[in-house]
Order: C-alpha cells, then structure tokens, then sequence
C-alpha cells in the first residue's frame, strides 16, 4: 500500500506537469493583461515541434529548444495581434487553437504520412538525482525546470522592480504608464514569455510523457491549465497546487483504467468534469487581475 | 523673470474636436500658476500633453528655457515634470510604498530593497510633514490619503514642477483645505506648482496668477491679485454668467416617493444604514456628499438593483420595496443613471434602439407575441428626437457618434418619455459643457414646476445648491444632516465630512 | 430597414475579403514551402467544390452543419456570451437526434422527422443549459466550462456507440435511423438534404429573431451593455440564458441535421470540427446571419474542395483548418486589416 501511494503520488506530479507549465505560462500572461485562451493549441504545437526538431536532428536537447522556440513564436503572433492591434483576445486565443490542431495534424501527415501520430523518436533522458528520485521518481530534466519555474516566477512578481511593474500593469495600465512604465513593451514581453513557458508542457507531453506526437495529444489539458491557474489565484505556488489537483485526477484515472472496471470513455471524462467543478465550486468569485481589454494609450 | 516651464503654440486635435489650439503658457519658477476653465476647455488635454500621455500636433515645449521633447510621462518625469490625475492612478491592490516606487525602485542586485524603499519614503514625509501608513494597501484607503500617496510618488521621483489636475473634485471641503496648506508648503520649499481647477474659491486661495482656457483658445493670463471672481468667470464662459437660476414654486405638502430607515447590505460597494426622506410635489431634494459615500448604491436600491435589507420605498403611497426594476419604472420611476457610458446609454445602438430601451415588450411598440412594431417605433424616436432637440442625423445614428450632452439628451428622452412622478438624477451633467448643462438644469426645473418630484444627486455642491429646495448629506451610507441650500459652505463642509452639526 | 440593409452592403465585406484573401494566400505558401503543388492543389479544391453539379451539392452538404454551427455562436455572441462548447452540443443534438430516430417505430413521417429534430435541438440547448446555470449560479466562465463540456459530450457519445447503443460490426455507430425520421435527399446522388434549406430558414429566422422580437432586441441590448439593460429592467442573467439555450438549440439541430440527412446514423467522431468552423464563419460573416450564410459557404466549399484535394493531390485536409484559423486571427484584429487597406490604397 506505501508503495501504491507513493507511486501514485509520482504519477501525480508528473501529470501535474504540463497543466503547471500552461497554468504558469497562463498566469504570466494575465500579469500583463491578456488572457491567453490559446494555451491550448499553444502546447499543441509545441509538442510537434519538440518531435519534429528531434525527428531532424536526432537530438531531444534541440526538440526541447524548439518546442520551447514554437510557443515563443505564437506567443509573439498572440502579442502582436491582442496588444499591437487590440484584438479580441479570446477570439485570437481561438484562432491560435485552432491553428495549433490544423498545423500540427497537417505537418504530422505531410511527414510521417499519418495524421493520427508520427514515428518514434528520441525522448529526453532521465536524470539521475540521488535521494530526490526515491521522493519523486524517475524523472526528466524538465520536472525540476518546472521546480526551478515556480521558485523564479515567485521570486521575480514579487521580489524584484520588474515584477512589481508587472503587477501594476496587469491591475492599472494607467497607473503603470503615468509611473513611466512601458506597458506595451511589458504586456508584449511577457504574453510571449508566458507562451514560452507553455511551450514546455507541449515538449513534457511528447518528448518526456511519450516519445512521439499524437493528434490533439493535449486533449484540453491547456484549458485544464487556465483553470488551475484561476483556482490558484494567479500566483505560482499556487498554480502548483492547483495543477497537482489535476494530476491526481489524470492520475487515477490511469489507475482505474490499466484496472479495467470502466469503459475508458467514461475516466477519460473524470479531468473535465473536475475542471468544471473546480471553476464553479471553489471560486466562484475569484477576480482576475485585470478585466482583459487592450491597453489603449490615446 | 526666470521660467519653470514654458508652452508655444502648442495644439492638439482629437477627430472631430480641437482640444488645444496654439497655446502659449509661462510658468514661472516657484509660483502656483492656475489653469481655469471650464469643462471641455482643453486644461486636462494641455496637462496630459506636456506630461507627454499625448504627442502634440504642433508646438514646443520648454523647461527652464531649454527645448525639450516629451513623448512619454518617463520623459516627463527625467525632466523634473510630476503630475497628480483628476482620476487618481495608483494600483488598488498594491500596498502605498509599492504605489511610490513603481517605475523607480530601489534595488541590490535584481531584487526589490523595500527597506531602502521605506526609508526613503520616510524621509520625504518627514520633509513635507505628510503622514501615511506605507504598508496599507491603496484600496483600503480614503481618496483623501490616495491623493496624498500621488503626492508622494511626485515627489520621490524628485519632480520640481507639479501639476494638479482638477484635485479637490473628489475632496470634501475640509480635504480642500488641508491640500491646500500642503500646496502652500510645498511651494515654501520652493516647487512650482500648476493648479487645475474649475472653481474660482480655490484659484483666489491658493494661486499667484491664472490662465483662463476656453475652447480650446488661451482667453488671457493675469495675476490673482487684479482679478475678480466675476472678470475670471466671464473670461471663462464669455459672457454674463447666471449664478442664480429662478427655482420657481414652493414644494407642495404631498408626498411623492419616499425611503423609510432603509438599510442594504455592503455587497460591492458601502451599505446603507437607515436612510430615510421624504421628496414632495414641486420639489428638487438634492443629496450631496463626497462621492464613494453610499450614492451609488442609494441610486441602486431606488432603481430596484440592490436588495433592501430593512425598510421600505414607497411610491405614490404604495410599497415597492419588492417590485423589480420594470415594475417601477411603469410606476413612474424615471432614472438618469450616474454614468451615461457605462449606465445610461448603449453606445453602440442606433438613437431609436436607446430610446425604445426599456419599452419594447409592451404594445403600443410590441405588436402580436415577440414582433417589434418598426412604423410606431420610428413615430416615437423622431417625436422624442423634435421635443428634445436632439440633434442627430437621424434615428438610425448611432449613439456613440453624438456629442456628450446629446447623449445625455437621449438618455433624458427616454426616461421622461412616458408618465413621470418622481425622477431620479445622479450626476446628470458631469462632463457636459456649459450649454448643455443649462439645458439639463432648466429641463429639472421644468419637471419640478409641472409638480413632479426630483431626487438628484451629485458630487457637484454648486449645482446641487443652485438647483435643490433643500439638501441631505450622505456620508457613509447613512444621512448625516439637512440643510437648506442657502447654508453657508462651511457647514456642507462639516456633513460632507461626517460631523454632524448636533455633536 | 432598408438604410440599414443598405449601410450593410455600402461598404461590403472589405476587411473580410481581405483577410479570406491573405488567408488563402498564406495557404498557398504553406503548401509551396512543404513541397506540395500549391496551384495544383487549389485547382483541385476549386474543382472539388465548384466543378461539377455534385462538386456544388458536397459544398452545400458541407456548409449546411457549418451555418448552423454560425448561427449558433452569433446567437451567443450577440448576448455577451462565448460559447465555444458549440462542437459538444451539435455531438449531443446528433445523438439524441439518432436515437429518437432508431427508437421509435411505426411513427409516420411528418410527426417522427419533426420530433427526432426538435430532439436533437432540445439535445443541444440542454447540454448549452449546464455552463449557462454555472455560469449565471456559480460565476463560472463559459469560456472554459463550455470547452470542457465539448470534451465531455465527445467521450460521452463515444462511449454510447461503443458500449450501450452500438450497432452489431465493428464501427462504433448506432443503427440506421427509420426511414421515416431521414431528412429527404434534394439532390441525388449528392447527401444534399432538406437540412440546407433547412438551415436557411433558420438563418431568416435568426435574423428575425435578432432584429424583429423584442426579445431579439433585449438578447442584444444584454450583449452590449449589461448595465444599462438592467437599469432599464431586463433580466441579463434570463436573457444570458436564453441566448445559451437557442444557441444550443440551434448547434444541435445542425448535428441532428447531419445524422438524419447525411450520415442516416450516429457514427463516432462523424464531426471533423464544425463547432469551430461556426466561430471563424460567424466572425467572417460580421456577426450577421445573413453574413453567415455566404461565409458557410465559402467555408463548406473549403471542406468540400478539401477532400477532392486530398485524394487528388495527398495535401492533408488539415489544410483547411489552417486557413480557417488564419481567417480568424486576421479577423480578430480589425485595426490590422484596417492599416492594411490603408497602406495598400496608399494613404
């Protein structure tokens, strides 16, 4: 049973990972104003990408850059398009989603001649840690990355300048430009970082959870990531937590499913379903730091 | 004569409006320079121009003599220019000393150094002789004390010329006077300050000289010292100014609406406690009070917005403390919301849609179960468009595309549009220009004289004194006092400030 | 109404066409730089839709699911709402749809075809009903909740056609629907049905609905301004809700549509994405149902020329949802296209 539990507590965290690095990636993006319901395809086209670039070269160090590489690049279209030209947000979002689904099965089939998945490919090695991989298991670099993500993000909103600054932006534009803040240069730079960031969940789900892209291989877990991140309150500790809820589900679910006592429709539905209690249950009044219109210096 | 600042020829036009047209303006070294004007003069564009949240069109603008070219309010700041908004810009949610350092913090290495921060802070209130709690955060705080933290955040950018755009509208009057000591220190140790303000009292207390705006045109500059209340409020409206309009009849004895000890909950905003009054036939009730003092949700609770805890509203001797909102309105209960943007009007509907709003479930508008009834609908548009003066190009125009006070006139169009007994005014001519305010005053007037009653509120003491047969004064959430609009304004200032007179 | 018309059509879809013609545009680079013959391929599209009588009947058997799905997400747009679970709630009416249709026996035409419809409607309004209560009761935004009911909807069918309502073989489907619930073919040998007129009707009546009924005009005044239509004494938090059930309503007779004029059954995954073929068609179309129903049908032609291009050429459908999603983003910031008409006209 310790065993069972500790195993089980393994598969959460690293279920956790990619909601974390969308709900992380989210939240920078809410710093500064813009609310990025894009993550999703974001990741999408990141996890094709990081097997892609490995496919090329051979190395999953150089699929892990471009997958991080891609999401900064649709971060920068996203910036562009919502801060530059103040377009809806969630319309962009949309359209980036459904861009990610289109351009990854299409590439996907133009080069392994298959739609629903590519060949196999490299992965990222494991990294042996002493002690630490007896807590939590084997893992790839890209766990403490993750680690390392939520002690910076903490660190830089709410100990340096440049944190404040965006604090400020996000709540008041206003306030931060009258103060002599750049708030377009801010909100530019930090939509792109945010999608950077989300990037990385995509390279967790295809070069560190599987070792090859499957079509819509994501299945929600960018929206899953904006949830966790309103549950978490838009800090990163607790997006932490909050992605652990969501690792525990995908968790279980796995669990229940290798059991065999459910038709795996009806588990595959459990993170969903959390997903919608989580945002109607326990904050129900949760305000976002800011009401997601464009900055618009006259 | 040495020049703190100096503007030449400045201008700036929005479409469809030219907001500052070849400006020269000398400030000079130490002095408290006021900008009068009314609303919609250009003061506000001017300031935001050389606080660099504009780009002029044309025109310069010099600092101690030296050219200087200011496309940002960083520019601004480097060149020693601080400025305090009529909307306060600070972050709400962050803490006073965060507020301070935004934009130029204190720092080792990558991190904050809030020690060093507070210190800092703390030496400059020792210096002014301010006090504030650094740690508090913005939102908790009275606009009063926010005001002081844009102060503070003037000065710790080390900024020798300030500008204070229209500061005291949202002070009490007793918060008036103690800015005021503050800008008279401050200018002791030697600032230049620049003092926006559409208040006459306020420039002959406080300022040195004064340049009067009108449309968009500098009228004049003159030492406080040669003028007189009536030469600057001639100069700023460009003709005779009326101060007294003719109230007309005597408030009839019968009850029309009233609130009895009603009390609400403080869901979103400040609760009211036991408020109670009474508005008659031929009256103007006005309700003064600094504003965040429970007007809003008073406003909303009469609207039938916010649910009443306690008491009751009674209109025309009947209870409607539990009608919903529709079921007032039908009971003639008309309502010009505060904020004619965000509440009275829909800025992307056609003039017709505004004014049908509200009216288009029932016949005569409704014809058969769900269909709009198009030939009586443009009827009643254009009718409303001639009895109000309206002046669009039609109903179909949208009304985004109207100036202010002809939105306004929509938005009183529609409310006045079918049987009245009591009208609810908040605010109703913030942001409107000097016509059409007249209009707006005479047209309540015209309510009250046909026997109606009128409930307005307003953060504005002279209109409400001008316009009210008697004035309550709300201060947090509750009614602090009567007075009658002859009162002297020290005693407004004491309720607007929550002493009652009794105590 | 008719300056109104007029000022519709005055300035006629500039900025969309632009924005459908770089689309395309960038399409074709899209193909050039992965090795495709791009012009091939678009002569094959252009085929595939337009070439023949049967190509026209497959792109207006393709555009018809997608003016529904506009249709729906103009109804929720239009009261504030973002409903993007259209896809979830066209699964759950084609379901309901199906089963009304393989259920009942002996029912005769004019009353089973009219109940398995309004089934598959009332399938989708209820499944838009959910994320409408979260959202008025518990605050919940729909962008979200509605997503996650998509997902939902999804595994649940397929879970129904897999396990409970599976028809004998190995596709995971139900059986074949009766006779008398099929919409009628209009156009053999093509699957044209009588859901395309069907849907065009919808579309006047949507119009009507928006700019005719006084609830249209609330839905409206909700959608742009909450405040001020409160203070004038309409329910926001009733009109929200209705504007979900009719956009449900509407998404899931598009999906009954598609099982009783098309398919003949509820075949897993039969929906390549018509859910989000609705937003973009919805945008490009102004928000507008008449503007909707040229849109479809530029986007059922994508789908229909797709597929002749994808046997023709081997350039993968997925084509087409690139240039759809490139069709939003450059709708979605107006202020772009704007410069860039300016720059182009030389101003």
């Amino acid at each position: 049973m310790g065993i069972l539990s500790l195993s089980l507590f393994q598969a959460m965290l690293r279920m956790s990972m990619p909601v974390l690095f969308a709900a992380l990636g989210g939240m920078f993006c809410e710093r500064a104003g813009v609310v990025n319901i894009g993550l999703e395809g974001i990741m999408l086209n990141s996890a094709f990408f990081a097997v892609l670039a490995t496919f090329l070269s051979g190395s999953p160090w150089i699929g892990f850059l471009s997958g991080v590489l891609s999401g900064v690049g649709l971060g920068v279209v996203i910036a562009i398009l919502t801060v530059k030209y103040s377009g809806n947000q969630i319309v962009v979002g949309t359209g980036i989603n459904v861009f990610g689904l289109g351009f990854s099965a299409f590439m996907c089939q133009k080069i392994w001649g298959s739609r629903g998945a590519s060949g196999s490919v490299a992965g990222l090695p494991l990294l042996r840690v002493p002690y630490l991989e007896q807590v939590l298991g084997e893992n790839t670099i890209l766990i403490y990355v993750a680690f390392a993500l939520i002690i910076l993000s903490h660190l830089f909103l709410f100990h340096t300048p440049w944190g404040l600054r965006l604090r400020a932006v996000g709540e008041n534009p206003q306030a931060a430009d009258t103060a002599g803040v750049n708030v377009h240069r801010y909100k530019m730079v930090f939509v792109t970082l945010g999608s950077g960031i989300t990037g990385l969940g995509g390279v967790f789900l295809s070069l560190a959870h599987l070792s090859f892209f499957a079509w819509g291989m994501t299945s929600g877990r960018g929206f899953m990531g904006l949830a966790a991140m309103i549950f978490g309150k838009w800090t990163p500790l607790g997006c932490f937590l909050a992605s652990l809820l969501f690792g525990f589900t995908d968790a279980l679910q796995m669990r229940v499913q290798a059991l065999g006592i459910l038709p795996s429709q009806i588990i595959l539905l459990f993170p969903y379903v959390v997903t919608i209690l989580v945002l109607s249950g326990f904050v129900g009044k949760a305000l976002p730091p800011s009401d997601y219109k464009p900055y618009e210096k006259r | 004569m040495a020049f703190a600042l100096q503007v030449r020829g400045l201008t700036k036009s929005f479409p469809g409006v030219l907001a500052n047209d070849h400006i020269d303006l000398d400030v000079e070294e130490g002095e408290i320079h006021g900008i009068l004007g009314e609303n919609g003069a250009g003061k506000s564009v001017l300031m935001s121009v050389i606080y660099g949240l504009y780009r002029p069109d044309e025109g310069k603008i010099l600092v101690r003599g030296q050219e200087v070219a200011i496309g940002s309010p960083s520019q601004a700041i480097r060149c020693g220019i601080g400025m305090v908004h009529q909307n306060l810009t600070l972050v709400p949610q962050l803490r006073v000393f965060e507020n301070i350092i935004l934009g130029q913090e204190p720092r080792r290495g990558i991190f904050l150094e809030r020690q060093k921060a507070r210190r800092r802070i703390e030496e400059l209130l020792h210096q002014t002789g301010l006090s504030i709690d650094l740690n508090a955060r913005v939102r908790d705080l009275p606009i009063g004390l926010q005001q002081r933290v844009e102060i503070l955040k003037m000065l710790y950018r080390g900024a020798s010329i300030l500008i204070f755009d229209e500061p005291t509208t949202v002070l009490t009057p007793q918060e008036v006077d103690q800015l005021i000591t503050y800008l008279l220190a401050l200018k002791k140790q030697g600032k230049t300050i620049i003092f926006i303000s559409h208040k006459l009292r306020e420039v002959f207390a406080l300022c040195d000289r004064v340049t009067v705006l009108r449309r968009g045109k500098k009228v004049g500059t003159c030492a406080i010292k040669e003028a007189t209340p009536e030469s600057l409020a001639e100069m700023m409206v460009g003709r005779r100014v009326l101060f007294e309009l003719p109230r007309g009849r005597k408030p009839a004895e019968e009850v029309v609406f009233s609130v009895e000890g009603v009390s609400t909950l403080p869901e979103k905003g400040k609760a009211l406690r036991e408020v109670s009054f009474r508005v008659h036939r031929y009256e103007i009730l006005g309700i003064a009070g600094v504003e965040g003092n429970g007007q809003t949700e008073l406003a909303e609770t009469i609207v039938g917005l916010r649910r009443v805890r306690q008491g009751k509203l009674v209109l025309n001797g009947e209870d409607i403390t539990y009608l919903s909102v529709k079921e007032r309105i039908k009971r003639g209960l008309a309502h010009i919301p505060e904020d004619r943007h965000r509440r009275g009007a829909i800025l992307d509907f056609t003039v017709m849609e505004n004014l049908m709003l509200g009216f288009e479930d029932e016949p005569p508008l409704r014809r058969g179960l769900l269909t709009l009834h198009f030939p009586t609908l443009q009827e009643f548009a254009s009718s409303l468009i001639r009895e109000f003066e309206i002046a669009t190009p039609g109903g179909d125009t949208l009304v985004r595309t109207l100036s202010g006070g002809n939105q306004q006139k929509v938005v009183l169009a529609r409310e006045l549009s079918h049987p009245v007994s009591v009208l609810l005014a908040c605010q109703p001519t913030r942001g409107l220009d000097v016509a059409a305010t007249e209009y707006l005053h005479r047209k309540l007037l015209e309510l009250k004289n046909q026997g109606k009653a009128v409930v307005l509120i307003s953060a504005d003491l002279d209109e409400i004194r001008a316009l009210s047969d008697r004035v309550l004064v709300l201060y947090e959430g509750r009614i602090i006092g009567e007075l009658s609009p002859e009162s002297d304004e020290y005693q407004f200032g004491l309720l607007m400030g929550g002493k009652s007179l009794a105590s | 109404m008719l300056r109104r018309a007029r000022r519709f059509l005055e300035f006629p879809f500039l900025p969309e066409v632009v924005a459908i013609l770089t689309a395309f545009l960038l399409g074709l680079l899209v193909l050039f730089f992965t090795g495709y013959p791009p012009l091939r391929a678009f002569s094959a599209l252009f085929r595939g839709a337009f070439g023949s009588r049967n190509a026209f009947g497959q792109t207006l058997t393709q555009a018809t699911p997608i003016l529904f799905t506009s249709l729906s997400f103009l109804l929720s747009f239009r009261a504030g709402i973002f409903n993007i679970g259209i896809e979830g709630q066209l699964l759950m009416g084609a379901f309901v749809a199906a089963l009304l249709g393989t259920m009942i026996r002996s029912l005769p035409l004019p009353l089973h075809l009219p109940l398995a419809l309004l089934g598959g409607g009332l399938g989708g309004a209820l499944w838009a009903l959910i994320p409408a209560l979260i959202k008025t009761y518990l605050g919940a935004h729909e962008v979200i909740t509605t997503m996650m009911m998509s997902y939902i909807a999804s595994y649940l069918t397929s879970y129904f056609v897999n396990y409970p309502f599976k028809a004998p073989g190995w596709v995971a489907q139900t059986n074949p629907v009766q006779p008398t619930a099929l919409l009628p073919r209009i156009l053999p040998p093509t699957q044209l049905s009588l859901a395309f007129p069907l849907a065009l009707v919808f579309s006047v009546l949507v119009f009507y609905f928006l700019f005719r009924t006084y609830l249209g005009f609330q839905v409206r005044a909700v959608g742009l301004n909450p405040e001020v239509a409160e203070n004038r004494g309409i329910s926001v938090a009733s009109r929200q809700i209705l504007a979900f059930l009719l956009s449900g309503f509407v998404a899931g007779i598009g999906g009954a549509g598609e099982v009783l004029g098309v398919h003949g059954k509820f075949v897993d995954g039969f929906s390549p994405g018509y859910g989000w073929d609705g937003i973009a068609v919805s945008l490009v179309g102004r928000l507008h149902p008449l503007g909707c129903i040229l849109a479809s049908l530029l986007f059922g032609m994508l789908r229909a020329g797709g597929m002749t291009m994808a046997r023709v050429t081997k350039v993968p459908l997925d084509l087409s949802l690139i240039i759809q999603a490139l069709v939003i983003l450059l709708i979605a910031a107006p202020r772009l296209i704007r410069i860039f008409i300016l720059r182009k006209r030389g101003l």
